[in-house]
């Protein structure tokens, strides 16, 4: 009895460990990012980094101003959301409202498709077949731009906006559906003045985790948009023709160039780990704030 | 919402409305199918570029300066490898983290912090799971960069929280009535556990995992930042040798300017990639429903 | 349900096996049998370093695989001074290829991690300065012209901005970082100062990315290793270079043989830790390298090979550092 009951204990405690292990890897990303970004702000001061609008790590006068790789990042999320959230929230409109059960099955895997494929292959897509194609278009694009990476990172988000806004579709029950029809209301004003209203907190969200997807995203635009660190304005139609470089992309560089950690810029790579990951941590819970706090609860 | 009024309103209103309701569906329907169009498109000719290409040469010889003669054999080996060794790691782990969720911890407050650590983690973008692998395995514990095990170690922490997830879901799955059925017979709780539960459950779990796994065997940031080879001619010998996957040959490829590595040899590495990704996925598929059969049965 | 577990092993077991017989198989296949067939020669060898010289090394791995194909060579291109910095002196390469000499401070920092590189010229280079095959406006050009292009305080955007018959069109610039010899050696003697450049353009340790890049834009130049140019002649053209006498000169195997093509012709070398010769197989593998010096394989890729003498210095030292160390 005494060593069953021993046996037990133990079971449980190695199960514990195990889930004690996913907390262990986040204290592990979190301070391995900040034990290396101190290294860093010991040299470069917040101030430069932050504030910086001049990303040159290693070509003199060497400056280590963040801005550009922000802008650059923001510059492709941008993109993307323009083509992922009408996609992807007209299709969870279609597939939520409009789209039979049999077509439903075939069109929802279909589009966790999208996701699916790797972003290196995404990335080999954009500067093989999208670029070129770009350039029969408009002649005066450059090889690496802003413009093909956008659309490809857009095509592999809309799944992510499009299913979870369509779980909120669906949640939505029938009876206010219902009221509008017997008020006379057409199907269309039936979805956007109260079935969209009422999942909104979820349609919200998935915006938002589409766009943080977008920023962590790196084989794409490491392949398609360039390595050219500079301050682009997104409403600036000339810059989507030129290169650019994200936050990812300059990890990419820095770190297939310098696994040994001596200098400076592998410390950089950190700094801009750190900010990427609290980027994306913020997004993430402002998502999962918005889906708690506003969700219309029908029970 | 417009009131409406007198007869020749209605019948104008309801011929607009109808109107309108079909033009919204169809431009409803172009944007679903837009992606998929596009995607289609972009996967046919990665097709057609790639059929001349691949053949059994490419699939067993190393990479070359030649195109007629590049291959993708050595990545293909070390994609297997790395991922053989992450399945190996990451099933215990999820597995047990899993179980302890959801039968050891109830709704108590740790768990809810375990369950929301989780989430949070499955956001992470990859390449931060290659700074992790690289300040704390290559860094820290003073690795070799760029060998099989350390990019199998920094794999597993990336998919565990998908892994984590999918088993969770698979062992809420089984019905309570078998765990009180064994409790009733006088079974303790691992012993229903491991006899009732798990068994069950294994089947949602190894697809869960495989899926993990597939999605894995596409990364290639992470394996960049634990520093795997870009030119690497000879595949693996065992798990502590330098190695290359395909994904990183794929990224290698996209860079050489020859059109003949851009369009033929790129685009059958693609094909290799998609193709290993896909039977794993089919393969996932395949256990469930094979295994959900005998559970209703 | 022990059994699904035992099936699932076995598969994964038989699978793996498989894998291992292919590889033996296709190892046995590929013809060219090692002369000594009971001692298969096996081991790892590092090699980073310029990506000039990347495209030695590695069409050295490649041919030395087929014939000891259980030796595992890696090789990264990260840049001459990149490749010292942060593999070669911390001993974690056995090579780096350069493509300028190593410097003093180099030296010293190697010496004082125990280090000691030993310096093989492994071919020579005209570094190409390339634009886009339409960009017929430019056709030479004087290192004058290109320090008013890349020095740091530049006031250059626009082809017009050098002369103003050409278009007036911003120039996409593309060139390695400053973790390269290539970098070094140009800054060094177009503008001046060693690496002293402009920042703002597109830096990168592939010089693939580089081609790429100007072969897709019209008003895009770049500057690499002469192999690289050779390598892809359909896709890009080089500029002629204005030598001191004043000749335009093109980059090829030929004018830099004969020293027409000034001054942006360089030796390339390699440089070995003489403590990684104790293992076999970087040992086989440098000695591969050395011998092979002479043959197509260097003009092949698009450099000027070494002379006679040359092969024969590379050769007596290599033998004399082994010597040293008391192995054969």
């Amino acid at each position: 009895m005494k060593v069953r009951d021993l046996k037990e204990r133990l079971i449980k405690y190695l199960l514990f460990f195990s889930a004690l292990l996913t907390v262990a890897v986040t204290f592990g990303i979190i301070l391995t990012l900040i034990f290396d970004s101190i290294e860093f702000f010991s040299k470069v001061s917040f101030l430069e980094f932050f504030m910086g609008t001049r990303w040159s790590p290693t070509i003199k006068p060497v400056s280590f101003g963040v801005l550009p790789l922000v802008a650059g990042t923001l510059m492709v999320t941008f993109g993307s959301a323009m083509i992922a959230i009408p996609c992807g929230l007209l299709a969870a409109i279609y597939l939520s409202e409009y789209a039979s059960e049999g077509v439903r099955a075939i069109l929802k895997p279909a589009l966790e498709v999208l996701a699916g494929i790797p972003t290196v292959v995404y990335g080999f897509f954009a500067f093989v077949y999208i670029t070129p194609l770009l350039q029969k278009i408009f002649p005066d694009i450059s090889a690496y731009n802003a413009l093909a990476a956008s659309i490809v990172v857009g095509i592999m988000i809309i799944p992510i906006v499009s299913s979870i806004s369509e779980d909120a579709l669906r949640a939505v029950p029938k009876t206010l559906r219902e009221a509008g029809y017997a008020l006379g209301a057409n199907k269309v004003k039936v979805i956007w003045s109260i079935v969209v209203p009422s999942g909104l907190s979820g349609i919200v969200a998935s915006f938002i985790l589409g766009i943080s997807r977008a920023i962590g995203e790196t084989m794409a635009v490491t392949i398609a948009a360039g390595r050219l660190p500079r301050l682009v304005n997104p409403l600036n139609p000339a810059d989507w023709f030129e290169p650019i470089e994200t936050m990812t992309a300059a990890m990419v560089e820095i770190g297939m160039s310098d696994v040994s950690g001596q200098s400076i810029e592998y410390k950089s790579l950190f700094a801009i780990g750190l900010t990427l990951f609290a980027m994306t941590l913020i997004l993430n819970m402002v998502s999962y704030y918005v889906k708690m706090r506003f969700r219309e609860v029908y029970r | 919402m417009k009131v409406l009024t007198g007869k020749k309103d209605r019948n104008r209103n309801r011929f607009n409305d109808k109107l309108k309701d079909r033009l919204f569906l169809i431009l409803c329907l172009l944007t679903t199918v837009f992606g998929l169009v596009i995607l289609s498109a972009l996967i046919t000719f990665t097709f057609v570029e790639a059929a001349a290409w691949l053949d059994w040469q490419f699939l067993t010889s190393p990479p070359s300066r030649f195109p007629e003669k590049a291959g993708i054999y050595p990545a293909l080996v070390g994609s297997i490898y790395t991922i053989a060794l992450v399945g190996l790691f990451t099933l215990p782990l999820g597995v047990s983290a899993a179980l302890f969720l959801e039968e050891y911890s109830g709704r108590s407050r740790i768990a809810k912090i375990i369950e929301i650590n989780i989430s949070n983690l499955a956001a992470v973008p990859s390449i931060v799971y290659g700074l992790l692998g690289l300040g704390i395995f290559v860094s820290k514990l003073n690795m070799k960069p760029g060998i099989i095990i350390v990019g199998a170690f920094t794999l597993t922490l990336l998919i565990l929280p998908v892994v984590i997830v999918a088993s969770q879901e698979a062992i809420r799955a089984v019905p309570y009535s078998l765990r009180e059925a064994s409790y009733g017979l006088g079974a303790t709780k691992w012993q229903t556990i491991r006899g009732i539960v798990l068994p069950s459950a294994m089947p949602g779990i190894l697809t869960g995992t495989i899926l993990a796994l597939s999605r894995a065997i596409g990364e290639t940031a992470p394996l960049i930042m634990i520093g795997a080879a870009s030119s690497i001619f000879s595949a693996p010998k065992d798990f502590f040798s330098p190695f290359s996957a395909m994904p990183m040959q794929i990224f290698v490829w996209t860079d050489m300017p020859r059109n003949e590595f851009l369009h033929g040899v790129a685009p059958a590495g693609v094909v290799v990639l998609l193709a290993v990704m896909l039977s794993m996925n089919a393969f996932a598929i395949f256990l469930r429903n094979r295994y959900q059969k005998k559970l209703r049965g | 349900m022990k059994r699904r577990y035992i099936t699932l092993a076995v598969l994964l077991t038989t699978s793996l096996l498989f894998l291992g017989c292919i590889q033996s198989g296709t190892s046995e296949n590929k013809g060219a049998q090692p002369e000594k067939a009971e001692s298969r020669l096996s081991g790892e060898v590092r090699v980073a370093g310029s990506s000039t010289v990347y495209l030695i090394s590695t069409a050295m791995a490649e041919e030395f695989s087929k014939l000891y194909p259980d030796v595992i060579i890696s090789v990264q291109s990260t840049g001459t001074g990149g490749g010292f910095k942060n593999f070669f002196i911390v001993g974690k390469t056995d090579i780096n290829g350069a493509s300028r000499p190593i410097k003093q401070s180099e030296l010293d920092a190697a010496k004082e991690n125990g280090v000691e590189p030993l310096e093989f010229t492994v071919a020579y280079d005209g570094l190409s300065v390339i634009v886009n095959p339409e960009a017929n406006w430019v056709d030479c050009m004087s290192i004058e012209h290109l320090r008013e292009i890349w020095k740091p305080d530049t006031i250059v955007k626009k082809w017009s901005d050098i002369d103003e018959s050409w278009p007036e069109k911003e120039i996409r610039l593309y060139g390695p970082t400053s973790a390269s010899g290539t970098f070094d050696f140009f800054t060094k003697v177009v503008v001046g100062e060693e690496r002293a450049s402009r920042s703002d353009y597109h830096g990168t340790e592939e010089d693939n990315t580089i081609i790429q890049a100007v072969a897709r834009d019209k008003y895009a130049m770049g500057y690499l290793g002469m192999a690289y140019y050779l390598e892809n002649k359909d896709m890009i053209k080089a500029i002629k270079i204005k030598n001191p006498e004043g000749v335009c000169t093109e980059p090829s195997i030929e004018s830099v043989k004969s020293g027409e093509y000034r001054p942006l012709a360089r030796p390339l070398f390699i440089y070995v830790n003489k403590e990684s010769l104790k293992d076999a197989a970087v040992r086989e593998f440098v000695r591969f390298y050395l011998e092979n010096l002479d043959s197509e394989i260097i003009e092949e890729i698009g450099y000027v090979s070494v002379s006679k003498e040359t092969k024969e210095e590379n050769l007596k030292e290599f033998n004399d550092a082994l010597k040293e160390l008391g192995v054969q």
